[in-house]
């Protein structure tokens, strides 16, 4: 088969479009980033919501190379959304990312599996290197590839590289500049397995290899092939409707023929050490690691350190960020001249910012954990262990970090869910995560128990025990919203568990550096609009109102009268209290007191509703200006302000118990964060799931709030 | 002896003879699961599913109900 090439040259080109695809966990990503460098953007597939990494490089003085990132895939089958991403790029010349050149990187210390994507797309006549990815593997086990042998054999370049110490890479990039054989013979002879329908194909469409002729045949229904081509679209799906063939038999029956192959190809090409291998270390690890007992002792200690990192560690850089802002604003309010546009510019858009940068500890703290517990092969072991368990409720092993992280904040869990394959998995994992009691819901927590639940001395701590249960309460919301879910969501995917157990390795710290850069990147650009956006408006609201109502207030507040009868301090707190009564969220407020009432809440509470969409946290602060309390940092002040506001219906304690359980509730499972919302749109890449998790989160906030008052009441 | 692929113990290794389910064949050929391959039994999940295969040079993880589908001959071990 070493004969039959046909050469291409890209030597005198400008540009160069470079595919990157090979299997999971073959090292595809390191060698993108090994190539490209900082060199990269993320953008989108067409039509489809998987992020695609591109990035450039100068091959010479001339030439710059633009490599596209495919998603990892074990073969050309159309199956989970990441493999049709990979599947549309190779074998649809139509599309916008069809390589020139495609590098399909291959785990050499796992050759024979790796070499099955191979043998496919050599099927399909196209350009390609394969790059051995893990040579430093195969050297360390003492096992010999031949490589010029392989590349004989396979009829394609081959270069051994190890993307992790960098070796190898500058030989690849100087491939690229050297003609390049085009595989002209078929691996193997797909015609022999439905030669009638190939040839009925072939005559339709110009295809450049019966593979491609037989990859429309076994995959039409699950692509976008002729998309932009009704006409021929109709007569190839008439031609197929006709044909009685079984394409899962068909599939099958390549692999087999593929395999057969690629087993003469390994015994002829890899010399192994000796017959027998030893037992691993990664054996060794994985029986501490899957262990009945140790491996959930350390798998929670792995939790306990990711919960207390971003709970707590992040709480400093989170304080100089908000310190810096504070400062920053009083700076412009100094220096700036007074009026509309500054106060825009400090109380919509600084403190928009601020809400924004302020997550970014929380976001490098979880994704230095999951970057190193997905380099290390210990995610996939978390998935091994937990799956069984989180499978009865819709979710995947791996959604514990998010789920567990959700008690932190919801914003970098929700980003953590990419490590789920499954969409139907991931949705669900996205969707039920805010439920978990987020840190930003502890000050309101911490505000309402002190105020309807005595400090009992002694043993027994009642404000901690409801503290706890309403964690307790995140947590089976969320499972059973996950439940529900599970039920609803109609998914074609089917739920698979095969997957590789990568062989464990010690972390790249550039690997890790460059997994934050791009998270953060991506909150800050994409999420960060949808924030400040919100912030702008919600800064309008409640600083707006109609006419001159708030000037009127103004004028009362500065007449002789009052200035009598209040101190500075005090009069400050009077005006800012009724000018928020009068601005549109106090409008709105009021406006929303008849559908609250029943849940207890009087408008008051409907405008710290109304203002907390910005944050939850925002709750105690809005309290404390509409009780008219200066210092907001002084939560002892508000609540005796708020435990002496008496309702004018019953003549008893606005702040009764029930009234506080119900606000409670309320603030346990309301989607009161719109950023969450902004990171659920930008990661589902779709209005419908944020809409859809605003309003089942309303829904159940409201109803549940309902019966809590109406029972205690 | 004829038995599926998730009634293996720990260290028992078989050969892959056929598939039942083709939908899951397909899945499984991919990842180099093919008849007359030997496969190893490695690992069983704490909650007795998933279990944990070593095939073609490698691990694989996978459901017992997906494994229930690959028929083995179970290999005799240490002659």
């Amino acid at each position: 088969m070493e004969a039959n090439q046909s050469i291409v040259n890209f030597s005198e080109r400008t540009s160069l479009k470079v595919a990157l695809v090979g299997n999971p966990n073959s090292g595809k990503s390191t060698l993108f980033n090994a190539l490209t460098g900082l060199n990269q953007k993320t953008g989108n597939f067409p039509g489809v919501t998987v992020d695609k990494k591109s990035g450039f490089a100068k091959l010479n003085s001339t030439i710059t190379a633009e490599f596209i990132d495919l998603p990892g895939t074990y073969s050309l089958y159309p199956k989970s959304l990441d493999e049709r991403v990979a599947f549309d790029a190779l074998c649809n010349p139509d599309n916008e990312d069809y390589p020139d050149v495609t590098i399909i990187v291959a785990d050499a210390s796992n050759l024979k599996r790796n070499l099955f994507l191979v043998s496919q797309i050599i099927d399909l006549k196209m350009p390609v290197i394969l790059a051995l990815n893990m040579m430093d593997m195969v050297e360390k086990e003492g096992d010999v590839i031949d490589i010029i042998r392989l590349s004989e054999k396979l009829g394609v370049k081959v270069v051994g590289v190890s993307a992790r110490n960098k070796e190898g890479v500058k030989a690849l990039k100087q491939f690229l500049l050297e003609p390049l054989p085009v595989p002209q013979y078929d691996f193997i002879d797909v015609k022999k397995l439905a030669s009638e329908l190939i040839d009925k194909i072939a005559a339709v469409v110009k295809v450049k290899s019966d593979f491609e002729a037989f990859q429309i045949i076994s995959n039409f229904s699950e692509t976008h092939f002729f998309d932009k081509d009704a006409g021929k679209k109709v007569i190839l799906s008439s031609i197929l409707s006709a044909s009685t063939i079984d394409y899962e038999k068909l599939q099958s029956q390549e692999a087999v023929e593929r395999y057969k192959i690629i087993n003469r190809i390994v015994e002829e090409c890899i010399t192994h050490k000796s017959a027998i291998k030893t037992e691993s270390f990664t054996h060794k690890l994985d029986s501490i690691l899957t262990h009945r007992i140790w491996g959930y002792v350390i798998f929670l200690t792995v939790l306990f350190f990711i919960f207390q990192a971003i709970f707590f560690l992040a709480a400093y850089p989170m304080q100089w960020i908000e310190t810096s802002f504070v400062l920053l604003s009083d700076f412009a309010i100094q220096f700036l001249p007074s009026g509309e546009l500054t106060n825009l510019f400090v109380n919509g858009i600084l403190a928009g910012l601020s809400g924004i940068v302020v997550f970014v500890p929380q976001i490098v703290l979880l994704f230095t954990f999951i970057a190193v517990l997905e380099d290390t092969g210990y995610m996939a072991r978390v998935s091994f262990i937990m799956d069984k368990l989180m499978r009865k409720f819709g979710l995947n092993g791996r959604s514990v970090i998010p789920l567990m992280s959700g008690v932190a904040c919801a914003v970098p869990a929700i980003m953590s869910t990419r490590t789920i394959s499954s969409w139907k998995e991931r949705i669900i994992t996205i969707m039920v995560t805010p439920l978990m009691s987020c840190s930003a819901r502890l000050p309101v927590y911490t505000l309402l128990i002190s105020l309807i639940i005595p400090q009992t001395a002694g043993f027994f701590n009642y404000q901690g025990l409801i503290l706890m249960s309403l964690y307790l309460i995140g947590f089976i919301a969320a499972m059973g919203a996950a439940f529900t879910m599970k039920k609803i969501l109609k998914s074609r995917e089917k739920s698979y568990f095969i997957m590789e157990l990568p062989v464990y390795r010690s972390p790249q710290w550039r690997t890790v550096g460059l997994t934050i850069f791009d998270k953060v990147k991506l909150f800050l650009l994409d999420a960060g609009k949808i924030i400040l956006a919100i912030s702008v408006i919600l800064w309008f609201l409640s600083s707006h109102a109609p006419g001159n109502r708030l000037d009127v207030i103004e004028k009362k507040y500065e007449s002789s009268e009052m200035l009598i009868k209040y101190n500075d301090t005090e009069r400050q707190a009077k005006s800012a209290s009724e000018k928020l009564e009068a601005s549109y969220a106090g409008i709105l407020g009021k406006s929303i007191e008849p559908a609250i009432a029943p849940l207890g809440f009087d408008w008051k509470i409907g405008i710290a509703l109304v203002t907390s969409f910005a944050a939850r946290e925002v709750f105690v602060g809005t309290m404390a200006t509409i009780y008219s309390v200066g210092n907001t940092d002084n939560t002892q002040t508000i609540r005796s302000k708020m435990s002496a506001e008496i309702n004018p219906k019953t003549g008893l304690p606005q702040f009764s118990v029930a009234v506080g359980f119900s606000l409670m509730i309320f603030y346990a499972f309301a989607m009161q964060c719109m950023s969450t919302l902004a990171v659920v749109y930008r990661e589902t890449k779709s209005r419908k799931w944020p809409a859809i998790q605003f309003l089942f989160m309303t829904a159940l906030a409201y109803f549940s709030s309902l019966l809590v008052y109406q029972l205690l009441k | 002896m004829a038995k599926n692929l998730a009634q293996l113990k720990i260290g028992e290794s078989a050969i892959i003879d056929s598939f039942t389910d083709k939908h899951m064949a397909l899945k499984l050929l991919e990842m180099g699961c093919t008849p007359g391959e030997v496969v190893q039994l490695d690992h069983i999940a704490p909650m007795g599913d998933p279990i944990a295969i070593r095939v073609s040079g490698y691990l694989l993880s996978l459901r017992k109900a997906e494994a229930s589908t690959v028929l083995v001959s179970l290999l005799v071990a240490n002659i």
